[in-house]
């Protein structure tokens, strides 16, 4: 091989700089599966099984919204003999109240950066601002 | 460049568009029954209806248009119910307030008789056309020209209820709906709302730096059973009248059909829904 | 051949540095913007569109230019113009990539762009702008890029090309007819309402379009040693002159229908826009001096152009002023008057300036430097091409 003294080096160096995010992050707690925090209220059920939430709960709110918005669909959804008005500040925000501790613990692991709360409101941001009377 | 070689990226150039295209393809003929058909846990499939009388009459709506009466007679004199109306709107939606006439946003609000009715004479005007302010608000046109310049279908009429409704989640902001209202009714996000927002309305979420927002009809109030929070600020006077234009037996028919009325821009053909006595 | 615009001189590349410096400025006023919003222009609630869709509009009209090289030369045999119909097509490229990025820069929410494909609407005229004008522009590129390709190579065009050309012809009208969609079927906005603003747009962009070309020609001649030839500059001056009078004449149109049946809807935004509104004992007129600056641009333009065909005289100075006042005088007709004059009363009456910011300004003139930069690059290729098959 011509130049075996450069290929040969620089051939690992690439390999190294390819395979930087696994080797990296392997020793590091970046790479710890997050676990969100369940609601402090105690909740046990949610609209659906949690595996079920975890692979399809953004396809679920965007049905959600096309339902409410363009369907005018708004009647409540019951589950387990509990009741949810359909979205995302009325249902999920009422148990799951702490956005840091549930949804972004695994939206930051996953690098998933949603729109949502651009314009839907937390119950800790609502009450930043409250009614003063 | 040999003749091997550009027939192999030809291929593979036609392939590769193949391969993009193949999921818009796929979408564009599934039909809609198919993608709801597909979840069949609870939440997604069972819809549970609820007996209630409210529910159901909401949604219940078949040929319904919904619209607004304001009887500003009882409201010469009385600007802060003008206000008040004004103030409901903008703790019921979280509406920022921008002390600013270019990046302000505002739903319902007061302007001069001249204003209001550009197609009206001032000319000699009674003394209390001159010195009072009228409401004015999104009209939600049967025939909208918003909702006939949108690309994206961010602005929609609500088959079931008349409403112009717009869907925050789709609009790209390129304000051609602002261009097309005659009203001029839309406001823009032209910056991030949320250090202007007095008062949070848990119940009701904010709009994002870059949207189109209007009035519409407090649809989420509608669906609790409630009426729009403009009309009920002025409930003690009973100035704003709200139903169903369609139904012949509802209070607001019966009014039109007594008291004349008149509406902004009514030659433009574009059939508003909110009708005023003065 | 795009390897052509990479070998120049050095003032090949200051241009294109001095050109690079201003994107960079125009890149970095957009960044600020889209992390902020739209906040940053001077367009407000009764003002939303403004410098960056009026230059869109100007833009447009540039592209649509082309079709008066095509034209002539396809449809009607017309040799003198074989050697720049490449740059009608080229300039048409460079434009509609203006255009594009103009309309990105002035939508709120650009990253959601892709809703006008995903969710067609085909009531909204710009759901069908955006067709026309990516359609043109694939347009342009296929039937530029395959005849001077076959030029190169001294070989006939293919066959299958010419529906191509073809078929630009009528889609060239379409795109700026489709842009005055946009505003003539506005209920609300009476200075727009008009059936003449289609053909209006069309008139002055077979005048601009051009306009730019021959000086550009001109240009060429000097640095790059390529001569469109007497005959086809004379005769793109006479339909520039031709468009120029017929554009004048339905702004006169506007005038007399304004004046003449005093509706104050038709007559209000031409007093705006020629002799200021008084409102409130307030007198707007920031647009005046503009206007008849186009006014007279436009008429001395067309004077020289005249004075040289009358006396069979004229130089290429006198050509290339011609041309450029003609050109300037519409762009301030365009691309300042038409959309700020029919947005200045709101539709509740009320009068609201417009004054662009810096931020905005500065985006505007990196996405107009972006352009002249792709027409520097395409015409480089065209004429290297030509100076490769000619010898």
């Amino acid at each position: 091989m011509y130049n075996k003294g450069t290929i040969i080096p620089g051939l690992i160096l690439f390999v190294l700089l390819v395979t930087f995010p696994f080797w990296f992050n392997a020793f590091s707690t970046a790479s710890t599966v997050p676990k969100p925090e369940l609601p402090p209220g105690g909740e046990k059920q949610c609209v659906a099984p949690a595996a079920e939430m975890r692979a399809s709960h953004m396809v679920m709110l965007n049905q959600w919204r096309d339902e409410v918005l363009r369907d005018g669909k708004r009647t409540a959804v019951t589950v387990g003999g509990k009741e949810y008005r359909k979205g995302l500040q009325m249902a999920c925000m009422q148990c799951h109240t702490n956005k840091e501790k549930f949804c972004d613990s695994c939206h930051l692991y996953t690098s998933v950066t949603p729109y949502c709360w651009d314009c839907h409101l937390t119950p800790a941001l609502a009450a930043e601002k409250k009614e003063t009377h | 460049m040999d003749k091997q070689r550009r027939k192999f990226l030809k291929i593979a150039g036609a392939t590769a568009l193949a391969g993009i295209g193949a999921p818009a393809v796929v979408k564009l003929t599934a039909s809609p029954a198919l993608a709801s058909s597909t979840a069949t846990t609870d939440a997604h499939g069972v819809q549970a209806e609820h007996g209630s009388a409210g529910h159901g009459a909401e949604s219940a709506s078949q040929g319904v248009r919904l619209g607004l009466l304001i009887d500003m007679r009882k409201l010469y004199g009385h600007p802060e119910l003008l206000d008040k109306a004004t103030a409901a709107c903008v703790k019921a939606h979280n509406i920022p307030q921008i002390d600013s006439k270019k990046s302000e946003i505002k739903w319902i609000w007061k302007t001069p008789f001249a204003n209001a009715f550009t197609d009206q004479t001032v000319n000699h005007a009674s003394k209390t056309t001159l010195e009072n302010d009228f409401l004015v608000l999104c009209n939600h046109c049967d025939e909208p020209p918003c909702v006939r310049v949108c690309p994206t279908k961010a602005t929609y009429r609500d088959k079931d209820t008349g409403i112009v409704s717009m869907d925050y989640h789709r609009c790209i902001g390129c304000r051609f709906c602002m261009m097309g209202c005659p009203y001029g009714a839309r406001s823009f996000n032209w910056f991030d709302p949320r250090p202007y927002i007095k008062e949070y309305n848990p119940d009701f979420p904010t709009r994002m730096r870059g949207v189109v927002e209007k009035c519409t009809f407090c649809r989420e109030r509608l669906a609790l059973g409630q009426e729009p929070a403009c009309v009920e600020a002025v409930k003690e006077v009973g100035a704003i009248v709200f139903g169903d234009l369609n139904d012949p037996n509802s209070e607001i028919r019966r009014i039109l059909d007594k008291e004349h009325t008149i509406q902004r821009q009514a030659a433009l053909g574009t059939k508003p829904s909110v009708f005023y006595i003065v | 051949m795009i390897e052509k615009a990479l070998r120049g001189n050095s003032n090949y590349w200051m241009w294109l540095a001095f050109l690079s410096a201003f994107i960079a400025v125009g890149g970095i006023c957009y960044i600020r913007q889209f992390l902020f919003g739209m906040g940053l222009t001077g367009m407000g609630r009764d003002l939303s569109w403004g410098l960056y869709i009026s230059q869109f509009t100007f833009l447009v009209g540039v592209a649509a230019g082309g079709l008066m090289l095509v034209l002539p030369y396809y449809i009607h045999n017309y040799k003198a113009f074989g050697r720049i119909t490449i740059l009608g097509e080229f300039l048409a490229i460079a434009s509609l990539i203006m255009c594009l990025m103009f309309i990105m820069a002035d939508i709120g929410q650009p990253i959601r762009g892709l809703n006008m494909i995903l969710h067609p609407t085909p009531n909204s005229m710009l759901f069908w702008d955006m067709v026309v004008l990516l359609g043109y522009l694939t347009l342009n590129v296929i039937c530029g890029w395959v005849i001077l390709t076959a030029e190169r190579k001294q070989v006939k065009p293919p066959k299958w090309v010419y529906i191509f050309v073809y078929i630009s012809i009528p889609f060239a009208v379409s795109i700026h007819t489709v842009t005055a969609m946009l505003y003539c079927g506005l209920p609300g906005r009476h200075f727009w309402l008009s059936a003449i603003t289609a053909p209006r747009f069309l008139a002055s962009a077979f005048a601009a379009g051009p306009a730019l070309i021959v000086i550009a020609c001109l240009i060429m001649k000097r640095i790059a040693h390529f001569d469109a030839g007497k005959e086809a500059i004379n005769k793109i001056t006479t339909i520039i002159m031709y468009a120029a009078i017929i554009n004048a004449f339905f702004v006169c149109l506007e005038f007399f229908v304004g004046w003449y049946s005093n509706i104050p809807g038709h007559k209000h935004s031409l007093e705006y826009l020629f002799f200021g509104l008084e409102h409130n004992g307030h007198v707007y007129n920031n647009l005046v001096p503009f206007m008849w600056s186009s006014v007279i641009l436009c008429f001395a333009g067309l004077g020289v152009l005249a004075y040289m065909k009358i006396t069979k005289t004229g130089s290429d100075l006198m050509i290339g002023l011609g041309c450029a006042m003609i050109f300037i005088a519409l762009w301030l007709d365009k691309g300042l008057g038409f959309v700020m004059g029919g947005l200045v009363v709101n539709p509740l009456d009320e009068i609201v300036e417009y004054y662009p910011t810096a931020n905005e300004i500065a985006v505007s003139l990196g996405i107009w430097a972006t352009g002249i930069f792709l027409v520097t690059v395409l015409y480089k290729i065209a004429v290297k091409v030509e100076h490769e098959v000619e010898g």
